[in-house]
């Protein structure tokens, strides 16, 4: 830990900072003063929020998440919020050097002066740097070496639906949606701080853990069978629930967030703003967890969407907005929505953009139409899978003349950069699978070719290894061994390049299987697998999710032997595949969907059947929203966008 | 035959502006690209009716001028930008800064007037002002005559194809040593060349000439620009628009 020569709480550390800025790579990402960022005064509010992105600013500070929380945040009087991220391994040596601790952006305060510190969990490859942050935090690593001088430690966003790997790393984990939730969190801690923190920490995190939503990992004791498996999971207070549940924001036109979106001067890793036309998803991707754990489908109004898009223009500057979802052209009302954006934003310069695609011709139409105005960069869609047969595995069924059709209807249309997502380590999945991605992109180049006329058209193929994921039917896979992956992708590649005439206008893309055994040993981990963390950070491991920092053989020499003493193995939690009955670590976290219905569809991937979406199809019983009170929030609404008020 | 985009070609430039700006405090952190980034949404929240480039990837008309290093900050940074509407300078100078980051404080903003010349033809020297903290002002002085008094200074310069040889010496017309609060000054007239010679340069070669080692990180800033005369002064490059602009006649759109 670092020296600590602070005298007053949330005073700003940037003089003794600056000095240190002057010897490092990109200083600016550490110097705050974003367009929108904002700095209260520390004494008005009662309760202090660090938020922290555990990777570098460049992919933290376009998150949407953590910028909807410190906005939210910051609009009550009684609550403060400033954002941290990861710090480089350049400024974290000099900041060990001179005694500086780990820093928010926006006051330069140490996050150590905070009452809680969030952590916005989108990939469990940033559990190395939330430790490395507590540590140049000056704040114990272990919970409970923590006392009530110390921030509440908070984890969110998708991975903590099963934080049992950082259990031990924070003090609680927020299930689902957390604009709510951070509301009821600074309820709770500004009245226990006001009544003069009766009970201490033990106290708190007991009021914490009566928080809808919220779960306090030390209230609830793991034991483990002989063959390694979770025996039981006990509560050991009995004013904690049994399960804990997700929240859930119902509407989303209430939560118009952003809405003064940060802009760096920094450059980032999405140079535009976003705005979230709806959340959760009922296609029933079975490999998907996101699809699985943000259910049921809400919509944002299209009136809802125009207004967000427009005030989030003129408080930015950006010349391109993202209308962001799971899967965007499933909104009731794209169609008008497109239409209706583009024309309002004609001739400005200013571009529309929807994420990666599902397979269908309907979204070339869309993609055409909002591209009218800006720039017309390239095109993904998202089959997943090479093959019919694992498309239907997957549950995300298009055929492959529907494929081969919208990507050349893509070409015709004047674009000329297509790009195509697979995975590749699927369950059930062989080589022949994987080989078919060949086949398919060397038609949709020749299709391509004869249905543009040119023959400058180029197919990207983005391959990413399959990772099984908590709350998913595919929860109970055996994952593919590195080899596995690495085989296939060399497989693939000389296929690929086969006929050179079609093989060069064709891009592969891939990474190698290794990390993502360790993602799988991360995701689907429990509380033993903290000491692998833990050993892992000790011995320099930092921002794992960049190939260049990332050590394979490290991750493999750690977990071998901080697990050999409970009997258990990398390959015990990653290859191999489990039983039905198996307590897994998350079980006693309820995303709302039924473990029953969950083991059927996986058996149903076996058998490769496919499931029908429930926006359009009777209900499927997956179990999210009797469980949760919650139902499909979908239009159309029949409204049409405003024009807007010449200025 | 090659693609066209679709749509009628982007309006023409029917207007230059020529603007100085500042990067202080901590956006002295800021690069080039940051700053060019921002300046560009900046100009959008203003609704500055920029002019585009043609094709199909538009993008305002915009020409920077060699930008202070990254951590060094500046008074004097200039900018020319080319607008599709004719506008009153001053309005869009007051607009881009409320506009900008705190720290960016645009300074000016003139119309280029034909016939006086490109911008860059202007610009040859920068004025530096580097603050040298917890350094003892007498030491540098020494260091200073030392360097001054050396026809050769020889400084190995990090470039993109690894460390380069340079001479700092005669790129640096005139240089002087003061005393400021906690801190020794160093004050010089640089002329800008390939390679460039940097604040970071000169410095190296003050520590060659005369082991000079300042105890903590410098802090520079340029605090002019423009082209040396015969007296060793830098004159304001924004002068010949401005005398060659005024008195100013003409109806203007109002940003």
């Amino acid at each position: 830990m670092t020296a600590d020569l602070r005298t007053t709480t949330g005073e700003s550390l940037y003089p003794r900072l600056e000095p240190l800025l002057a010897q490092i790579q990109k200083p600016i990402q550490y110097v705050g003063g974003e367009l929108n960022a904002q700095v209260k005064h520390w004494d008005a509010a009662r309760v202090h929020w660090a938020l922290m992105y555990p990777d570098a600013y460049e992919v933290g500070l376009p998150n949407q998440g953590l910028m909807i929380l410190y906005e939210v945040l910051n609009e009550r009087s009684d609550a403060l919020a400033e954002r941290t991220y990861a710090v480089w391994p350049d400024l974290a040596a000099l900041m060990r050097e001179h005694g500086v601790p780990q820093f928010t952006v926006d006051g330069h305060r140490a996050v150590a002066d905070f009452d809680l510190l969030g952590v916005s969990f989108a990939t469990e490859l940033g559990y190395t740097n939330l430790l490395e942050a507590l540590d140049l935090a000056g704040v114990p690593l272990h919970a409970v070496d923590r006392d009530e001088s110390h921030p509440v430690v908070v984890a969110g966003g998708h991975a903590a639906f099963n934080p049992e790997p950082v259990a031990d790393f924070v003090d609680c984990a927020v299930l689902g949606d957390g604009e709510q939730a951070v509301g009821d969190i600074t309820d709770v801690v500004g009245a226990w701080k006001e009544q003069g923190r009766p009970g201490g920490r033990e106290e708190l995190l007991a009021r914490l853990a009566r928080v809808d939503g919220v779960y306090v990992p030390r209230f609830y004791a793991m034991t483990y069978a002989a063959d390694g498996a979770i025996a039981a999971v006990t509560q050991t207070r009995d004013d904690v629930p049994e399960k804990v549940g997700k929240r859930t924001v119902m509407d989303l036109d209430e939560w118009p967030y952003p809405k003064q979106p940060l802009v760096p001067l920094a450059e980032s890793v999405h140079e535009r703003m976003s705005v979230e036309i709806f959340r959760g998803c009922t296609r029933g991707c079975r490999f998907c967890q996101a699809g699985m754990i943000t259910r049921p489908v809400r919509e944002r109004t299209i009136t809802g969407i125009g207004s967000m898009v427009d005030q989030g223009l003129k408080a930015t500057g950006y010349e391109e907005v993202g209308l962001l979802s799971l899967s965007s052209a499933d909104h009731s009302e794209i169609g008008q929505l497109a239409k209706e954006l583009a024309d309002r934003y004609e001739g400005t310069n200013t571009g529309l953009s929807l994420p990666s695609t599902r397979v269908d011709a309907f979204n070339v139409t869309l993609a055409n139409e909002l591209s009218r105005n800006g720039r017309r960069s390239g095109l993904t869609f998202a089959p997943e899978g090479g093959s019919e047969r694992i498309r239907r595995v997957i549950n995300k069924t298009v055929s492959k003349e529907d494929l081969v059709r919208t990507v050349t209807t893509a070409y015709a249309n004047g674009w000329t950069q297509v790009k195509l997502y697979f995975m590749c380590g699927l369950p059930t999945e062989t080589d022949e699978d994987v080989l078919e991605i060949a086949d398919l992109a060397v038609e949709v180049i020749r299709a391509g070719r004869e249905a543009s006329g040119r023959k400058d058209i180029r197919c990207t193929v983005s391959i990413g290894g399959f990772v099984p994921k908590p709350h998913t039917p595919f929860q109970w896979a055996g994952q593919a061994s590195a080899e596995t992956i690495d085989h296939r992708l060399r497989v693939l590649r000389a296929k690929i390049n086969e006929d050179r005439k079609i093989g060069r206008s064709i891009g592969l893309r891939y990474h190698d299987g290794k990390p993502g055994v360790i993602e799988g040993l991360l995701s689907r981990g429990d509380r033993r697998v903290g000491r692998v963390i833990e050993r892992v950070w000790r011995e320099g491991g930092r921002f794992d999710g960049w190939s260049e920092h990332f050590s394979y053989d490290r991750w493999v020499a750690a977990a071998t032997e901080e697990l050999a003493p409970f009997g258990v193995d990398l390959d015990w939690y990653t290859t191999r595949e489990r039983t039905e009955h198996e307590i897994l670590p998350w079980d006693h976290l309820d995303s709302g969907l039924d473990k029953e219905w969950l083991w059927e569809d996986w058996q149903a991937a076996i058998s490769e059947d496919e499931v029908a979406d429930c926006r359009w199809t009777p209900c499927y019983d997956c179990g999210v929203c009797p469980t949760n009170g919650t139902e499909i929030q979908i239009g159309p609404t029949g409204r049409s966008l405003l024009p807007l008020t010449v200025v | 035959m090659a693609r066209q985009p679709d749509g009628p070609p982007p309006p023409p430039t029917v207007q230059k502006l020529r603007i100085r700006y500042a990067k202080r405090g901590r956006l002295r952190f800021a690069s080039h690209r940051d700053l060019a980034r921002a300046l560009e949404r900046a100009l959008r929240r203003a609704r500055v009716p920029m002019a585009f480039s043609a094709g199909f990837s538009p993008h305002p008309k915009i020409s920077y001028l060699g930008a202070a290093p990254t951590g060094a900050a500046s008074e004097a940074e200039y900018v020319e930008i080319g607008l599709s509407v004719r506008c009153d300078p001053e309005a869009v100078r007051a607009a881009l800064d409320a506009a900008l980051p705190e720290d960016v404080a645009v300074l000016d903003c003139v119309e280029a007037q034909e016939g006086t010349g490109s911008l860059a033809d202007r610009i040859d020297t920068s004025v530096w002002r580097v603050e040298l903290p917890g350094l003892d002002p007498d030491e540098l002085t020494r260091a200073v005559e030392a360097f001054l008094a050396a026809d050769v200074v020889t400084v190995a310069k990090r470039t993109k194809n690894g460390l380069k040889d340079i001479d700092a010496r005669p790129s640096v017309t005139s240089a002087s040593a003061s005393a400021g609060v906690g801190c020794a000054i160093l004050h010089m007239v640089v002329r800008q060349g390939t390679p460039a010679v940097r604040p970071d340069d000169v410095l190296a070669a003050l520590a060659a000439v005369a082991d000079l080692r300042p105890p903590l990180p410098p802090r520079a800033v340029r605090e002019a620009q423009g082209r040396l005369d015969d007296t060793g002064t830098v004159a304001d490059p924004l002068e010949p628009d401005r005398t060659a602009g005024a008195p100013d006649q003409e109806a203007h759109a109002t940003v």
